[in-house]
C-alpha cells in the first residue's frame, strides 16, 4: 500500500490517516469475504450438484478484485486528491465489478448451495414486492444514475472527502446501485419479475444517456474542490470508459433477445433444456 | 419482437409477410444511424481532432441531445446487427431494402447532426479556425444525397416485391 503521498496530502480538511485506513479496510473486508464465501459455496455445492462452471468463479474473482482495487490501496489513496483516479475507481467499483459479478450468477450458486428450506425462504424474499420494485429497470436506473448526479452536481463530493462515514456510504451505494442496475438489465440469475426487452432497451438507453450527459457536465462544470484540468480528464474518462462497459451490457441484452426470439421450432426445445438445466443445477 | 409474436400466432406466414419487411428496413436504418455516429466519433473526434468533446457555446438541450443520440447510436449499432442475424436465420433478409434503410438512416442522422446539433444547439462545429461554409455544405449535401439514394432503393425494393429466393441472389431485385 502506498500511503506516503496520501499522508502528505491529508493535512487540513481531508480525512486523517487513521480514519482513512479504517475506511479502506471496512470497505475492502466485505468484498474479501464475498470472494471466500463464493469459492466455499462452489466447493460445497459441487459435492451434491454438477460441477459449478469455472468461468463463473473467475468472473466473480475478477469482479471482486476490481472492487477491492477501487476501495483500498494506491488507487484509493490517489482518489482523494486526483479526480481522474477517483473516476477510475468509480468505473471499477460502480460498473466493471458489478458487471463481472453479475456474470458470475451468485444467486444461482447460493440457491443450489443452501438446503431446500432455506433456498425456498430466500427465493420468497427475492419474489417479495420490495425486491420487485428495487429490481425494476426504471427504479434501478434512477438509483444508479440519479445517485451519480447527486454526487457530482451537489456538495456531496466535497463533503465525502471530509467525512469518513459519508465516504463509506457513498462507496457502498455506488457498488450496490451498479449491481442492481446490471442485474435489472441482463438476466444471468433467475429473475422472478422480468421486464420486456423493449422496456429494458429503452430504460438502458436513457440511463446511458444520463451517464454521458453527466460526464460532459462534469467536464464543463467541475465539482467543488476539483480543478478544471482534472474535471476535464475525469469527465472524458467517465464518458469513454462508460462506453466500453455499456457496449458489453448492450451486447448481452441484445444477445438474450436474439436467443429468446429464435424461430418457433426451437423455442420449445430451448425452454425444455432451460428447465432441465434448472432442475439439475 | 412483434414480428416474432405474429409468426408464432400464424406459422403459415413466410418471409414475405410484412413484419419482416419492416424489420429489414429498421435493421438497416438503425445500422446507418449507428455507423454515422461511429464514424463521427472515430474519425472526426479521435483521428482528426476536428470536433471538440465540449464547446463553450453548447446549449444544455444540445448536451441532452448529444447524450441521448450517443447512447441510442451505441444501442442501434449492436441491436441492428442482431436484427440482421435474426433476418438471416429466418431466411427473410431483403438486401436491397436493407441497404436502402442503411443509407436513409445514415443520411437522416447526418443531416440532423449537421443542422440541428451543430448549428442550432451549437454542440460543436465540424472544424475550428477555418471558414466553415464549405465544410457545412459538404456535410449536409452528402447527408441529403444518402437520404435520396436510400429512398430510391427502398422504393425500388417495394416495386418488385417477389417471394424470397432460396439462393442469395438478392442483387437482382
Amino acid at each position: 500500500m502506498n500511503i506516503n503521498n496520501y499522508v502528505h496530502h491529508s493535512t487540513g480538511t481531508h480525512i486523517d490517516y487513521a480514519n482513512g485506513i479504517l475506511a479502506q479496510l471496512l470497505l475492502a473486508l466485505p468484498f474479501f469475504l464475498l470472494l471466500v464465501v463464493y469459492i466455499f459455496a462452489a466447493f460445497i455445492s459441487n459435492r451434491r450438484h454438477k460441477h459449478w462452471p469455472i468461468h463463473r468463479t473467475i468472473f466473480w474473482a475478477l469482479g471482486v478484485l476490481c472492487a477491492i482495487a477501487a476501495v483500498i490501496g494506491p488507487l484509493a489513496n490517489r482518489a482523494h486528491m486526483d479526480f481522474t483516479a477517483h473516476m477510475m475507481g468509480h468505473l471499477l467499483l460502480g460498473m466493471l465489478a458489478p458487471l463481472l459479478m453479475a456474470l458470475a450468477a451468485p444467486m444461482t450458486l447460493v440457491l443450489r448451495t443452501l438446503n431446500v428450506t432455506l433456498a425456498r425462504r430466500l427465493s420468497n424474499v427475492l419474489k417479495s414486492w420490495p425486491i420487485r420494485i428495487l429490481g425494476h429497470p426504471v427504479v434501478a436506473s434512477c438509483l444508479n444514475v440519479g445517485g451519480l448526479w447527486l454526487l457530482y452536481t451537489t456538495d456531496l463530493y466535497a463533503m465525502m472527502q471530509r467525512n469518513v462515514l459519508l465516504h463509506i456510504l457513498v462507496h457502498i451505494h455506488v457498488f450496490l446501485a451498479g449491481y442492481v442496475f446490471t442485474v435489472s438489465m441482463i438476466y444471468i440469475d433467475p429473475m422472478p419479475h422480468k421486464s420486456s426487452f423493449v422496456c429494458r432497451a429503452v430504460v438502458l438507453t436513457v440511463a446511458l444517456a444520463g451517464h454521458s450527459i453527466l460526464s460532459k457536465y462534469i467536464y464543463a462544470h467541475p465539482p467543488h474542490g476539483v480543478s478544471t484540468e482534472q474535471a476535464e480528464m475525469g469527465g472524458m474518462l467517465m464518458y469513454y470508459g462508460g462506453d466500453v462497459i455499456d457496449a458489453v451490457l448492450i451486447f448481452m441484452l441484445c444477445f438474450q433477445w436474439f436467443k429468446a426470439t429464435r424461430p418457433r421450432a426451437s423455442v420449445g426445445m430451448e425452454q425444455y433444456s432451460k428447465v432441465s438445466n434448472y432442475n439439475q443445477g | 419482437m412483434t414480428a416474432g409474436k405474429m409468426n408464432l400466432k400464424n406459422p403459415s406466414h413466410d418471409a414475405t409477410s410484412s413484419p419482416y419487411l419492416a424489420r429489414n428496413l429498421w435493421s438497416g436504418f438503425l445500422l446507418g444511424l449507428g455507423l454515422v455516429a461511429f464514424i463521427d466519433e472515430a474519425v472526426f473526434h479521435q483521428l482528426l481532432h476536428w470536433h471538440h468533446f465540449y464547446d463553450k457555446s453548447t446549449t444544455s438541450i444540445g448536451l441532452v441531445s448529444d447524450g441521448l443520440f450517443h447512447a441510442f447510436s451505441w444501442f442501434a449499432t449492436v441491436g441492428s446487427l442482431f436484427m440482421l442475424a435474426d433476418l438471416r436465420r429466418r431466411n427473410a433478409l431483403r438486401l436491397t431494402r436493407w441497404r436502402g434503410g442503411v443509407l436513409l438512416g445514415a443520411g437522416i442522422f447526418q443531416l440532423y447532426d449537421g443542422t440541428i446539433q451543430h448549428k442550432l444547439m451549437r454542440l460543436h462545429q465540424i472544424r475550428y479556425n477555418v471558414n466553415l461554409l464549405p465544410y457545412d455544405l459538404t456535410w449536409n449535401i452528402i447527408a441529403i444525397g444518402m437520404m435520396i439514394a436510400g429512398a430510391i432503393l427502398i422504393i425500388r425494393a417495394r416495386n418488385d416485391l417477389q417471394p424470397p429466393r432460396e439462393t442469395h441472389s438478392h442483387e437482382h431485385q
